[in-house]
């Protein structure tokens, strides 16, 4: 008589709403309760046990994966009541490690083959959500005999199981194809829902394999009026257009109907997406489709201006002039409430982006981002950065705008997207010459902008500023205004490396800086007072500023700061002596020549494929064993440990500080020219020449001339003259400069690796497919060698045709035993199809196909 | 172990159109939860958590779709619940939005103009008229008659059963006097 005291479902669900122990312990003292009443023999007080048990597992998450047997057992109960709630359990908590699952075949089995067509729809139901390899295999033959059941009610449930079965066990699809196939033809609306459904997924998974049924799938998309099932069947198609493309001119036609016939608009829209991704050749309905994008996109609805956005971003690569035509509803869509829709808008804006309209387009892009929210601020940064940048600036005429527009970029306020704008500020700055200058411009005014230190986002845009307006500061109007903002106190908010990176340009600097003076000195050869001072006050606010560096913590910024110190150091007796040019022996004179030079050098941006250029020398063993490695190492580099002066050149500042040894060890034998590093420069690619990207331009000898620009690398430069010149371009706008952009050969092993990627994903559904196409090859046995000549698809799909015609009367003969109440209708039907396939056979096999 | 997926929230291949279904209240409480891709327990939790964060969040005239994960959440707010499902990105969002609407009409008619309450503690009936509408996360049932028809011939198969054994246990109760 447990029965009588137990608490039902209900009474835990009202229990939960009055109780005033709070969530868990309130659960905590249930699952106490079910634990206990699920161990008793009486069905009824388990079962109950475990209803209660599935209710806490679905809403509060309670595990259940404890009484997977107690659930077993419940499901073995003659009453429906109980095995309802011992299938929900299982359904609902059953995985493929449950460890009693081999356990529920037989249940299964006795389930499926119940007179009472609810225990079927129960077994058909859990086995549709546990079903494992095993199940599948051992129960396909039941699922088969239901597939043909008289219960329209099981037939769909059995329909609707089969997907899981053939994933599962790919050998069904022998077993079971043909009758799904059958059903196709049914008249039961859904029966046909649910084959098109599972058709829909195998088609997706494996196109190819469903081809063959084109002709099945062509009558319902043109006969049905069911939303549910043209909505599949569009999908279907879509697929099947994607593998056998003339199918696009038979389908084009009824699916334009289904548009224009149509109020329901989950089916518009899925008509729309099929046409603007599989159809995107066939004009007319892709102007019908834009047509009903537009009338998605005026509407207040906002789940159809979604769609419609949506359905725009399909069409945009092919049919740009769709997004276009609808520009306005675009931009308006920038504003809107919703996130979903506002980012829509922005990829269908930046699909837009060309060079005509760039610079409009960024315009209305960055007033957005000035007054949106963080997220979508930086969405648009992102994309607007993405776009300008692609394929080295394609876009880009003018640069001198862009590099604006980046620095603008740094000052909305939102902006965390430092490192992109960083990269290509230097990035520009070494592919684009004619950039330079207004590069140093933008530069300088981000170095003074005390709004941009207080903001770690923006630290990289800083260093990237300070490391051009170092690298080329042969363009800034006045270097001194350039040193005071790269010294000025409140620098110490940067993090020590950007500091580094400040020190360094302050160096390159006042090398420029005092390079110049000495050059000036030595044309007009009489010194000038106020250069004099001009220069004397730019040494000193630099030595104010680094000094208090040289303590710093940071090695980095301590070594680069005593490097700059020590060069003022050797540099300001010889300025306070005013030296000239006649003065040859004076040491900071050469030194400085010589750091000019070393400066000079241009930076030119490395393919990321630099790497594979480079051919492994012979007898280089790549594949050795380097176990004793450690071993060599230790030898060689213990010696070095104990001078280690010489081999740190990780530091680049380092090796620029050996070569000046080097270089005066070098000029007080053999006196070279201070060319000299340039030149050491060549003698090293002469001795290591393999090792350097092969250049077929370069010549080390004429290094200073502008001509052989870029230098060192491989570079296969490009120049984008203005094209044709329509009406304005021609009035104001200069031809575009000069982007170097590299030759990047390693697409090819990108796709292969793809490629391959992809075929290991195929392979999984490849015993499937092969399995559905063999099944179909069943149908067609016997005719095969007949006709062997033409298209070779044309030929199967007429095969398909022909061995169908038979199949009814095959199917009859089989049913004549049974004594079939439906054998007239059956008949009848048989014959409207052997007639509507025959008169297929002359018109639209041909057509649908050619 | 049931945490075998527990690192990554996605299921390895789709054989289903709907990958889960799930009723939250307005206050985030869950209302009923029906899974048919595979999730362990914990998976399940976290996935309630975050789309019900997200859901309850979003203003009364934005769209119902939201893209979560790389899959889409279709959502409709009727009363004081949300009705959620989980698709593909490449499936119908309008057709869910109506197949929500379809089940949330059969719910009506069941139970007559139904509310939250009907839900919360007729939890089960909710469930077994959901698994008359979709059968492996597809659509399988577009007659909201049938559906109803079914759902009172297995309440009446219950019934007789549960009056069989009242009158059983009535019988021993009296020899047993």
């Amino acid at each position: 008589m447990d029965n009588l005291f137990q608490r039902s479902l209900e009474d835990l669900i009202k229990g939960f709403r009055l109780q005033l122990l709070g969530d868990s312990s309130f659960i905590s003292r249930a699952l106490e309760e079910i634990r206990r009443e699920i161990k008793a023999t009486d069905l009824s007080t388990k079962s109950t046990a475990l209803h209660k048990l599935s209710y806490l597992a679905a809403i509060h998450g309670v595990d259940m994966s404890w009484a997977a047997f107690h659930a077993l057992e419940v499901v073995s109960s003659s009453r429906f009541h109980h095995k309802r709630i011992g299938y929900q359990a299982i359904t609902q908590s059953f995985h493929d490690q449950t460890s009693v699952l081999l356990l529920i075949t037989n249940q299964l089995r006795k389930d499926l083959n119940s007179v009472n067509e609810y225990e079927v729809s129960l077994a058909l139901e859990c086995l549709s959500r546990i079903g494992t390899r095993d199940l599948a295999r051992d129960l396909s033959p039941e699922v088969f005999t239901l597939l043909g059941s008289s219960k329209s009610f099981v037939r769909k449930k059995a329909t609707g199981v089969v997907l899981r079965v053939f994933d599962k066990y790919p050998d069904a699809v022998k077993v079971c194809f043909k009758r799904l196939v059958e059903n196709l033809e049914t008249s039961d609306p859904q029966i046909l829902s649910a084959v098109v459904g599972v058709f829909c997924e195998l088609a997706s998974k494996d196109p190819t394999s469903c081809l063959p049924l084109a002709p099945e799938f062509f009558k319902i998309l043109v006969e049905s009026r069911n939303n549910w099932v043209l909505i599949k069947l569009l999908k279907i198609f879509s697929k099947l257009a994607s593998v056998e493309p003339r199918l696009g001119r038979k389908v084009a036609e009824p699916i334009c109907e289904h548009m224009k016939r149509t109020v329901a608009k989950s089916l518009v829209f899925e008509c729309v997406r099929t046409v603007v991704s599989s159809l995107s050749d066939h004009e007319a309905a892709v102007k019908l489709a834009v047509a009903k994008i537009r009338e998605f996109l005026v509407e207040d609805d906002p789940n159809l201006k979604y769609l419609g956005l949506h359905a725009l971003s399909i069409a945009a690569p092919k049919h740009l002039w769709a997004v276009l035509e609808n520009k306005e509803a675009v931009v308006k869509a920038l504003s809107d409430d919703d996130p979903n829709v506002k980012l829509e808008a922005l990829h269908l804006l930046m699909a837009m982006v060309t060079e005509d309209n760039v610079s409009e387009i960024s315009r209305i892009l960055m007033n957005y981002a000035l007054k949106s929210d963080p997220l979508f601020c930086n969405e648009i940064i992102i994309s607007v950065l993405s776009v300008c940048s692609r394929n080295a600036y394609e876009i880009i005429v003018d640069f001198d705008w862009y590099v604006s527009l980046l620095g603008e970029m740094a000052r909305i306020p939102h902006c965390q997207r430092g490192e992109e704008i960083e990269h290509q500020l230097i990035d520009i700055g070494m592919r684009v010459r004619d950039a330079r200058p207004q590069l140093v411009r933008v530069s300088w005014a981000l170095l003074i902008d005390p709004a941009l230190l207080g903001n770690m986002f923006l630290h990289p845009i800083l260093s990237a500023a300070s490391w051009v307006s170092g690298e080329y500061v042969e363009f800034a109007k006045n270097p001194y205004e350039l040193v005071e903002a790269l010294v000025q106190p409140r620098t110490d908010l940067l993090p020590p490396y950007i500091r580094a990176i400040y020190i360094h340009s302050v160096f390159k600097v006042l090398v420029f800086c005092l390079g110049s003076y000495f050059s000036a000195q030595e044309s007009s050869s009489g010194s000038s007072s106020t250069v004099y001072e001009s220069i004397l006050n730019l040494v000193n606010v630099i030595e104010i500023g680094v000094w208090p560096l040289s303590g710093a913590y940071d090695v980095e910024v301590q070594e680069r700061a005593k490097n700059v110190l020590g060069f003022i150091g050797m540099a300001k007796q010889d300025i306070a002596k005013k030296v000239n040019l006649q003065d040859n022996e004076a040491e900071a004179c050469r030194v400085t020549a010589f750091m000019e030079d070393a400066f000079s050098e241009e930076l030119g941006p490395i393919s990321a494929n630099a790497r594979e250029k480079v051919c492994v020398p012979d007898g280089l063993e790549l594949e050795e064993n380097l176990g004793d490695l450690e071993e060599i190492c230790g030898k060689f580099l213990k010696p070095v440990e104990s001078d280690s002066v010489s081999c740190t050149d990780k530091i680049s500042f380092s090796v620029s500080k050996l070569r000046i040894r080097d270089q005066q060890e070098a000029s007080s034998s053999t006196s070279l020219p201070p060319k000299e590093s340039s030149s050491l420069l060549a003698e090293h690619r002469k001795r290591h020449g393999m090792y350097y990207l092969t250049s077929k331009k370069n010549d080390p000898d004429s290094n200073g001339t502008p001509n052989d620009y870029p230098p060192a690398n491989d570079l296969a430069s490009e120049i984008l003259l203005d094209p044709l010149d329509p009406k304005r371009k021609a009035k104001h706008r200069k031809s575009r400069p000069v982007v170097v952009k590299l030759d990047e050969g390693g697409e090819s092993r990108i796709t292969t690796s793809q490629a391959k990627t992809k075929q290991e994903s195929v392979t999984d559904d490849e015993s499937l497919s092969r399995d559905i196409q063999s099944a179909l090859l069943v149908n067609k046995k016997g005719k095969e060698r007949e006709k062997c000549e033409g298209n070779s698809n044309l030929v199967v799909v007429q095969e398909e045709e022909t061995s169908r015609i038979e199949k009814p009367q095959n199917s009859e003969k089989k049913k004549k035993k049974k004594k079939n109440g439906e054998r007239t209708s059956r008949k009848h039907r048989s014959r409207r199809r052997s007639e509507v396939a025959s008169s297929s056979e002359q018109v639209e096999i041909p057509d649908l196909l050619l | 172990g049931t945490d075998d997926h527990s690192s990554d929230l996605f299921w390895e291949s789709r054989i289903n159109m709907i990958h889960f279904v799930l009723l939250v209240s307005r206050q985030g409480k869950v209302r009923l939860t029906k899974w048919y891709s595979p999730y362990t327990q914990k998976e399940r939790s976290k996935v309630i958590r975050e789309l019900s964060g997200v859901i309850l969040n979003r203003g009364p005239k934005l769209c119902n779709f939201i893209e979560w994960r790389g899959y889409k959440v279709v959502y409709k707010r009727y009363a004081s619940l949300y009705f959620c499902m989980c698709i593909d990105e490449a499936d119908n969002e309008l057709e869910v939005l109506e197949i929500i609407h379809h089940y949330v009409e059969i719910l009506d008619r069941y139970f007559g103009s139904v509310c939250e309450l009907d839900l919360i503690f007729n939890f089960h009936k909710a469930y077994y008229i959901l698994d008359e509408l979709l059968i492996a996360g597809e659509l399988q049932e577009s007659s909201k008659k049938t559906v109803a028809r079914i759902i009172s011939a297995q309440d009446q198969l219950v019934e007789a059963a549960k009056e069989e054994a009242s009158s059983i246990s009535n019988i021993i109760a009296q020899a047993t006097k």
